[in-house]
């Protein structure tokens, strides 16, 4: 039955905030119930099921890294420098991947490189997640004045060049590389650079998301019901807004991860004796033409674990996309 | 088309739920929107009032402002001899287990990620009323009054379930917290024809077994009917005419009831005659509504003074109540020879 | 004009349209016969779930490409065209066939002018100039009895209510001239007061083009005046097939007593129990063995839940209906309540 007409189409549109397929349209208008959900094929096929590998094996391996029997990745061997991968037995038997300009063993920094990456790109969208979802949720479930400030907020960190944001707050938050004092560990610096970077990100996402859902009548009836605020946030809006952040988040660790590399390209990363993919790739460059491994494996491994991420993203969205859809 | 006037309104402190003057504004691209101009109504405990109009009438937003969902702009809303408008905060919340609303979208007005079970004992939850056996019986209790089978519903979710039982568990959430008074906002359009049969008995049913009191507000005009024992019908944010159902269908007095009802496709073939359809033109809109008598641009017996004066609202018979310069009499039918021509006015 | 004057304009053979789903295949149309004459209008009435939405859209061709299993002949003034591709369609679309859908607010493209959704669907098959592909969409709007067509060629959807939108999509529907025209619920989301207008219109259209019209509706009230014939559907079979005065005065599938028996009505007094069909439609995945309609049929007996009825025909000529034990042949008490029927 229609409503005012001024708010019709509008809510409609902001109602239906996901992608519709027009094939979809059809069968959702046909039927009602457990048919429409069958319909689209749910699981996460055969790329979502080799990015659950693959993220496993990186992550635990990241995480086993001072487990494992593996070589310390600041330890030089002279007689690996620069030897590519699967090298002859002998001199470099039991480096697997070859050595980096150093002499350093490629496969222990490698995994090690994986383990500080993964732990930046994970806690700066973490941060993201928590402050930016938290922004975007009270914009969007208060509106009015509230969202005005969230957004303004928000757009504001949008508006600042994400590299460069991100570089200046390094170089502002850490100590001077050379120096003992004044400032933090630039890991935690970096972290905390990339998180605020990410904020907006999520931030906006979470917005988008919490203004959707809380047209709902279902929330209406909590506060019909007599409940608090922040219940109604909490117990009605956030579950619901919960999967789509997720989906972000993961593309979001994707995204930190190159952040990363540019930004060690930029020397504004760990400092190089402690490996991150990002800051091999970054000295790696030197030896381009001589020993492009050094420059190439942790590439691959940033290529294949952002690929993951960017399945499993997906794969989530979709997946909760149906439960929704059915509805 | 009156806005003033309270003439139909019963004596002070009869009624159970009595709203005066009610006004909502809304401010749009433009300026101000009155979604409500003037509404006056009361309940009668153990009533059913029926609240029916078209789109733009604002009987949706006049559900929302009792409840105070909606901020009227001005006006009373007294519930138990409690003035709800004036009250704030956490006093507000209190009366919420009192006066309760069940909704229209069966679908969207429940959670999808909470159990069933979860979401009629909200009520209970959020005012921790009883411990958690007693809340638990208690839903039990509700959930098979509406019809649903408490040990495979309680741990299911909303997407598992028909319309029509989306509407029951609604209806048994909004029932957990033995209220006095339920607004039921449209509660069976959005279902199929035969679901609407068995939501509406069901409605009657738990009335019977609560002792409930209801807002049923609709614009389907022959469910109004048989639910309420008072209906009201709106026009643009105004009260048109309200009496007892048998004699508003019956002999109705306003113009525009009478329209509405000629204009309600009839299940039986030999009831429709090619006549045109009596109303022309479009509901104009809520932003500049036509001065005087809001109804006046389609109402085929408009004349001078309901361009000028707005009528108020004054018993025509005993129990029938119109808001018209020039109502009709019992009996008089809107003639097709009032009306103005083919094409549209508004 | 018609290629072959003296058949049908369309005829609808025992269709069948199916949804891969991981359940199993839904049967949503399960063997639909029916034909549609020059002029004439049918009525296709039924609950969600009964089939009548995906039965229109497979007369279309606008159901999906995948997971979808279809069979039966639908033949349009004679040419098949119920396993055609959508290309093959896209030649009937507009031209041949045209359609209504329920929704005028998310019919209209909201960014497009509505003088260019008119002309853009005349441009498609008729090869004319600009100027007059305007001056015909003007005139269009007339017809469909748009108050200014010149204002409104130059306004966006947002800017018109409900009852004007739907107008419009049926202008747009018509402007190639199609001879059939299917609407589907076209009044379902407008005020009362409105649909009479829309189906006025829809009604005078049919009459000046001498269309044929299939009415998609769930209200047994907007058929019972537009209606030449009826054709209920429940769980994906037509269970009755009448002249619409035959329908509603001699109904024998005890469904659509029970369908109007729910309804509440103007003629009956307030607080009437409603005569309410117990249960719901069956799975449309696995169907019951017998009458689909059985388990919440008053009437029902042992062979209903075993064998399914075949239609059959009635005492009037064009009245079929699927039932072992139809309205009045048996003196079998009835549960719920009494009350007459219209």
């Amino acid at each position: 039955m229609p409503d005012e007409p001024l708010q019709q189409f509008v809510g409609q549109a902001v109602d239906e905030g996901r992608p519709v397929d027009p094939g979809t349209i059809e069968i959702s208008a046909v039927t009602t119930g457990p048919e429409v959900r069958r319909l689209r094929k749910k699981g996460l096929g055969i790329a979502g099921w080799l990015s659950i590998g693959w993220i496993t094996l990186v992550v635990g391996l990241a995480v086993l890294a001072p487990v494992l029997p593996l070589d310390d990745p600041k330890d030089v061997t002279t007689a690996i420098a620069r030897r590519g991968p699967f090298a002859d037995a002998g001199t470099a038997s039991g480096h697997l991947l070859g050595g980096d300009f150093n002499g350093r063993d490629m496969l222990s920094r490698l995994i090690w490189g994986g383990r500080t990456t993964l732990v930046v790109a994970t806690l700066s969208v973490l941060i993201g997640f928590v402050l930016g979802g938290l922004l975007g949720l009270i914009g969007g479930y208060f509106r009015g004045w509230v969202d005005t400030v969230v957004s303004l907020l928000l757009d504001v960190l949008l508006a600042v060049p994400a590299v460069i944001l991100a570089l200046a707050l390094v170089t502002i938050l850490r100590t001077q590389p050379g120096t003992t004092s004044g400032g933090l560990d630039p890991e935690l610096a970096l972290i905390l650079a990339l998180g605020v970077v990410s904020i907006p990100v999520l931030g906006r996402i979470t917005r988008a998301s919490t203004l959707s859902w809380s047209e709902r009548e279902f929330v209406t009836a909590a506060r019909a019901q007599g409940a608090k605020h922040r219940r109604v946030i909490v117990r009605e809006v956030l579950p619901n807004v919960l999967p789509a952040m997720y989906s972000i988040a993961l593309l979001g660790i994707a995204v930190a991860i190159v952040a990363e590399g540019t930004l060690a390209i930029l020397g504004a990363s760990v400092e190089p004796d402690t490996p991150t993919w990002g800051n091999m790739i970054a000295i790696g460059r030197i030896q381009l033409e001589r020993a492009p491994h050094i420059v190439f494996e942790p590439a691959l491994m940033i290529f294949f674990t952002v690929l993951a991420l960017n399945f499993l993203g997906d794969a989530i969205r979709a997946l909760f996309d149906v439960r929704e859809g059915a509805l | 088309m009156a806005g003033t006037g309270t003439a139909h309104l019963r004596p002070d402190g009869e009624a159970l739920l009595r709203v005066e003057d009610l006004v909502v504004e809304f401010s749009a691209e433009g300026g101000k929107v009155q979604a409500v101009s003037g509404i006056s109504l009361d309940v009668v405990a153990g009533e059913t009032l029926g609240l029916v109009g078209e789109s733009g009438c604002g009987k949706s937003t006049t559900g929302r402002a009792i409840m105070q969902i909606i901020k009227p702009s001005s006006g009373s809303v007294r519930f138990e001899d409690v003035e709800l408008t004036k009250l704030r905060g956490s006093a507000l919340r209190r009366i919420r287990p009192r006066l309760q609303m069940i909704f229209q979208d069966p679908i969207s007005s429940l959670n999808p990620r909470r159990k069933v079970g979860s979401i009629v004992a909200e009520g209970l939850d959020i005012w921790g009323t009883g411990d958690a056996a007693s809340r638990r019986a208690k839903v039990d209790e509700v959930l098979e009054a509406v019809g649903l089978d408490p040990a495979t519903a309680r741990d299911r979710r909303p997407h598992q379930f028909s319309g029509g039982q989306c509407q029951r568990i609604s209806i048994a959430r909004a029932v957990v917290t033995e209220p006095k008074v339920i607004i039921c906002d449209e509660p069976v359009s959005a279902l199929d024809v035969s679901v609407q049969a068995q939501i509406l008995n069901l409605l009657e049913d738990m009335k019977a077994r609560y002792g409930l009191t209801l807002v049923f507000i609709a614009h389907d005009l022959a469910v109004v009917k048989n639910v309420s024992d008072r209906v009201a019908v709106m026009y643009l944010g105004k009260l048109c005419e309200i009496g007892s159902p048998d004699l508003l269908y019956s002999q109705p007095a306003h113009p525009y009831t009478a329209a509405l009802l000629s204009a309600i496709p009839e299940p039986d073939p030999e009831r429709h005659d090619d006549e045109p359809s009596l109303l022309t033109g479009e509901i104009p809109s809520n932003t500049n509504p036509p001065s005087g008598c809001r109804f006046r641009t389609r109402c085929p017996r408009a004349e001078a003074l309901c361009e000028v004066e707005e009528p108020t609202i004054r018993q025509v018979e005993i129990g029938q109540y119109v808001a018209c310069h020039f109502p009709l009499a019992p009996g008089e039918s809107l003639e097709t020879a009032d009306v103005l021509g083919e094409f549209d006015l508004a | 004009m018609s290629e072959h004057p003296g058949i049908p304009l369309l005829e609808v053979t025992d269709v069948a349209t199916g949804f891969e789903t991981a359940r199993g295949l839904v049967r949503s149309v399960d063997g639909v016969s029916f034909s549609l004459e020059r002029g004439h209008t049918i009525g296709i009435v039924g609950e969600s779930g009964s089939g009548k939405t995906v039965l229109s859209r497979s007369i279309m061709g606008l159901l999906p490409h995948k997971g979808v299993v279809r069979s039966g002949s639908i033949r349009f003034d004679g040419t098949e065209i119920g396993e055609a591709s959508p290309k093959e369609m896209r030649k009937f679309w507009g031209d041949a066939m045209a359609m209504v859908f329920q929704d005028p607010m998310t019919s209209l493209n909201p960014v497009m002018k509505i003088g260019r959704q008119i002309t853009e669907a005349i441009h498609t098959h008729l090869d004319v100039t600009k100027q007059f592909a305007d001056e015909l969409a003007v005139s269009l709007l007339e017809s469909v009895r748009v108050p200014d067509p010149e204002r409104r060629m130059g306004e966006y959807p947002h800017q018109l209510s409900g009852g004007l939108r739907q107008r419009i999509c049926i202008a747009i529907a018509l402007a190639c001239g199609p001879q059939l025209l299917l609407a589907d619920e076209p009044t379902t989301a407008l005020d009362v007061t409105v649909q009479a207008q829309v189906l006025d219109v829809l009604a005078q259209q049919q009459r000046e083009r001498f269309m044929a019209v299939i009415l998609v509706t769930h209200d047994l009230g907007v058929v019972a005046g537009r209606a030449d014939d009826v054709l209920v559907m429940y769980a994906g079979q037509v269970v009755e097939k009448a002249p619409t005065a035959t329908l509603f005065r001699h109904m024998k599938m005890p469904y659509t007593e029970a369908l109007l028996r729910s309804i509440p009505k103007l003629t009956e007094p307030s607080h009437t129990r409603l005569a309410a069909i117990p249960g719901r439609p069956p799975d449309l995945v696995s169907p019951p063995p017998g009458c689909r309609f059985a388990p919440r049929c008053p009437y029902a007996q042992d062979k209903c839940r075993e064998e399914m009825p075949p239609l059959v025909d009635g005492d009037t000529p064009g009245h079929q209906f699927r039932c072992w034990f139809p309205v009045g042949s048996t003196p079998v008490s009835i549960g719920p309540s009494t009350g007459e029927i219209a």
